[in-house]
């Protein structure tokens, strides 16, 4: 299991490649990579996103460990970033990796669905217009009741 | 003595990353209704506890937790990560 809370930009591919060799064991890897999106009706300049040092790396823990206790899993890598970032740069990924698919995905899922709304992480919109936190979704709080 | 922290928007209408604060609050709740007394900024931020989430020694909590031994109390927005 790793955790990862840098500023820097981090190299996916790389990421993935080091998560998904040297096994034998492990029929299916998942990734997943979040991006900063751009909207054609509000162009974004900046994504800034602000963290709680400390914190965030024990909660992060705590979702990764609760995913290990729930599915097969052979490990996990969660990296996410924090700062200001670019419409197009990727904000963050996770990988699982699982004798069987269905426990990699299940999984991955279940990382998303927490780290949206139990890792402190705050993102602040930079537009043309101004500048806004973005809200959190009554649809992220609820996706955790599924699980 | 006890370190209190602010982040995102609850950070900006206070006006500082985080403080120090002389409290003999049993509560979080409590501790909110001291930090409410101050000034009309903190009144401000402390307006609707609903949009706020609170952290003890870095613990997701809520506002009815007790502040015995605890030495960070942190308060935020609903969280946006991922």
């Amino acid at each position: 299991m790793r955790i990862v809370v840098q500023e820097q930009p981090f190299d996916l591919g790389a990421e993935a490649n080091a998560f998904a060799a040297n096994r034998t064991d492990m029929g299916a890897i998942v990734t997943f990579t979040g991006v900063v999106r751009d909207d054609p009706e509000k162009p974004l300049r900046q994504m800034m996103i602000e963290h709680y040092p400390g914190m965030t790396e024990r909660a992060l823990e705590k979702i990764a460990t609760e995913a290990r206790a729930r599915w097969a899993l052979g490990d996990v890598l969660v990296i996410h970033r924090y700062g200001p970032m670019r419409p197009g740069e990727q904000i963050m990924m996770v990988a699982t990796a699982a004798p069987h698919r269905k426990d990699a995905f299940e999984a991955a899922e279940y990382l998303m669905d927490y780290l949206k709304s139990r890792a402190p992480f705050w993102k602040k919109e930079q537009g043309a217009d101004g500048e806004g936190w973005v809200a959190a979704k009554d649809a992220d709080e609820d996706a955790l009741s599924r699980w | 003595m006890i370190d209190v922290l602010y982040f995102a928007w609850v950070r900006e209408r206070i006006g500082l990353p985080r403080e120090q604060v002389e409290t003999t609050a049993a509560t979080v709740a409590e501790l909110v209704e001291e930090l409410r007394a101050r000034e009309e900024r903190y009144a401000l931020a402390f307006s609707d506890l609903t949009a706020l989430r609170v952290a003890v020694d870095q613990d997701l909590t809520d506002f009815d937790a007790s502040l015995k031994g605890a030495r960070e109390v942190a308060f935020f927005p609903p969280m946006t990560g991922g």
